[in-house]
């Protein structure tokens, strides 16, 4: 892989996973196919496709949440499908941590929202200066602990709930942090701030977040590099400048065709059917065959065909 | 002030307290226990003494009348009454708690150990139960409530268990139980307080019906004649009532009544667990 580096933290070969229900004629989905990318600490990576594209399902395998059907996770170069025990699961929920999509689900809504904290501190960090810890990394959110803690979930708002969460994964000081769709619940005054703030303490702890998106204003805003999914597969690899300036696969082009722009008003041609995406895919799949993942340049790379 | 705050943090109650049917139900269903606490100290006779004439009918003396022999129905039936609630006490409580067990695990786990357990409810399901009861009854010569309720509580819990699993699996899908996982909570406690806490109102709302089945199960068996060899029971009273032909002889009374005082019992409980379920889903409530 050319844009291999020493310094990466995750580095994830070949991941497959392949969902199968039943028991005796079992229904298959392949959710991820034959997916590679590299981790860097004091980067941020985003992890951009459609629904179904089968990226939260990459964040869920990472997180440990499900078990690869296929391929590696290699964690500071250890594979960690093979953590099994308590401990060593304990290890590296240490280290590697999330943010959810939905805030409000991400709350057991019987509990007071220190619950989260509580957790963390009986799992993972010693319990002296609890409170001041805390008191800490929620002010470095922005948030009020006084307003905040003692609180149920649904006397907080989306915005308040979200910026625990990050107070929370602040607390552990993680290596790798997977913020799945991290804002899109929030509204757009909010948004910014979380944002930034995301980007600052990536930049200020070396940590390397994984931002799982659809949306490709945000990825451009936030990333070092971009991950673009279809169908499960990894069609697109590189530099956010380099992909977002120079994007070879027909439905990355699709996708940078489709963002609505501020300023211009709806146009109707502007719409991509479906099936023409997939008639489109097909096609450029068919003439690059028996090309497999290319580096076109240095940090970019595309999959010019599925049958390699 | 501080009672809105209070109704405020306990909505269902106050949406239980002021829901009709619950209300009737919980009143209705009060009555009957009072009436199996205390109707044994309001009649001076005992369930098997021969408290009078035969053939009487419902009298001051005698309120739901004596049997052929004389022996006093009320009597019986309260005495009876007691048992039953033992029974549905006991067997609710032991289908209540294999369900919700084997659910959780079914649920939680998924995969093969989700197989395995639903095979295993699934054979309960399709099993004659009836048969397996009249066996095992059959073979134990000696039978108290307690053996009774235990028969009846073994194998009540299938349904439980499937309800329950599905359940479950919607809630293991949430944010919060994720987050306990990646926060290294041992799976005992995201169980009980991320699955089971989250699920009390319905596997209260299950218990009740438990609680009424497993009342009408064990009814049923001491009907057929499987019922305790000592004591006295509903089914019992009316198994005697059957035997001694008591229809066709004219005591109505020692039939119908007891059969009343039970399905007034289990209409109670039904009342009580439609009137939950507007309460706990608020879809459902009047406005």
């Amino acid at each position: 892989m050319a844009n291999q580096k020493q310094d990466s933290i995750m580095s994830i070969q070949n991941l497959t996973k392949v969902f199968k229900s039943g028991l005796f004629k079992p229904e298959v989905t392949v959710a991820v196919k034959d997916v590679s990318f590299e981790m860097r600490p004091g980067t941020i990576l985003s992890l951009v496709g459609e629904s179904g594209s089968g990226k939260t399902t990459i964040g869920k395998l990472i997180l440990k949440l499900l078990q690869p059907t296929g391929g590696k996770i290699l964690y500071k170069g250890k594979d960690i499908t093979a953590i099994k025990d308590k401990e060593g699961l304990k290890e590296y929920y240490r280290r590697v941590q999330a943010i959810f999509q939905d805030p409000f689900s991400s709350f057991n809504p019987l509990y007071r929202v220190d619950r989260v904290f509580d957790m963390v501190f009986k799992s993972f960090l010693n319990e002296d200066n609890k409170e001041e810890k805390i008191y800490k990394a929620l002010e470095s959110v922005n948030l009020n602990p006084e307003r905040i803690l003692n609180k149920f979930p649904h006397q907080l708002s989306g915005g308040q709930l979200q910026r625990l969460l990050i107070a929370r994964a602040l607390l552990l000081d993680v290596d790798i942090l997977v913020a799945d769709e991290l804002i899109s619940m929030l509204d757009a005054s909010t948004r910014i701030g979380v944002l930034n703030l995301l980007v600052e303490l990536c930049k200020k702890n070396g940590m390397s977040v994984l931002f799982i998106t659809h949306d490709l204003n945000l990825g451009y805003y936030v990333s070092d590099y971009t991950l673009i999914m279809y169908k499960g597969r990894l069609v697109e690899r590189g530099s956010t400048r380099k992909v977002y300036e120079n994007p070879i696969h027909p439905y990355t082009k699709m996708l940078f065709n489709s963002v609505p722009d501020i300023g211009k008003m709806w146009d109707r041609s502007k719409e991509f059917l479906p099936e023409q995406v997939v008639h489109d895919v097909r096609k450029f799949y068919k003439e690059n065959q028996g090309r497999g993942f290319e580096e076109v340049e240095e940090e970019h790379g595309v999959l010019f065909s599925d049958t390699y | 002030m501080a009672a809105r705050e209070f109704w405020k943090r306990h909505e269902n109650l106050y949406f239980a307290l002021t829901n009709k049917k619950v209300l009737i139900g919980i009143s209705i269903f009060t009555l009957m226990i009072l009436l199996a606490i205390f109707g044994p100290a309001l009649t001076p006779y005992s369930y098997d003494e021969f408290a009078g004439e035969g053939y009487l009918p419902p009298s001051k003396d005698h309120l739901f009348g004596t049997t052929l022999m004389g022996k006093d129905v009320f009597t019986r039936t309260v005495y009876g009454l007691r048992s039953t609630f033992a029974v549905g006490f006991i067997a609710g409580t032991i289908a209540t708690l294999i369900g919700c067990i084997i659910g959780f695990l079914a649920g939680y786990y998924g995969k093969w150990i989700d197989e395995a357990l639903m095979m295993i409810t699934n054979i309960f399901l399709v099993f004659p139960l009836l048969a397996l009861l009249i066996i095992l009854a059959a073979y134990l010569p000696y039978r108290g409530i307690m053996t009774i309720s235990i028969i009846v509580g073994m194998t009540a819990w299938p349904w439980t268990a499937r309800a329950v699993r599905s359940q479950t699996l919607s809630i293991k899908n949430q944010g919060y139980v994720n987050l306990s996982r990646i926060s290294g909570i041992s799976v005992f406690r995201i169980l009980r307080e991320d699955i089971a806490a989250n699920m009390f109102s319905y596997v209260f709302m299950v218990y009740i019906l438990q609680f009424s089945g497993t009342i009408l199960a064990a009814v049923g068996l001491e009907f057929l004649g499987l019922g305790p060899t000592q004591g006295v029971s509903l089914g019992l009273v009316m198994q005697n009532a059957v035997n001694w032909n008591a229809i066709q002889l004219g005591l109505w009374w020692w039939a119908i009544l007891p059969g009343l005082v039970l399905t007034i019992l289990v209409v109670s409980l039904y009342f009580i667990n439609t009137g939950l379920d507007e309460v706990f889903n608020p879809r459902l409530r009047e406005m």
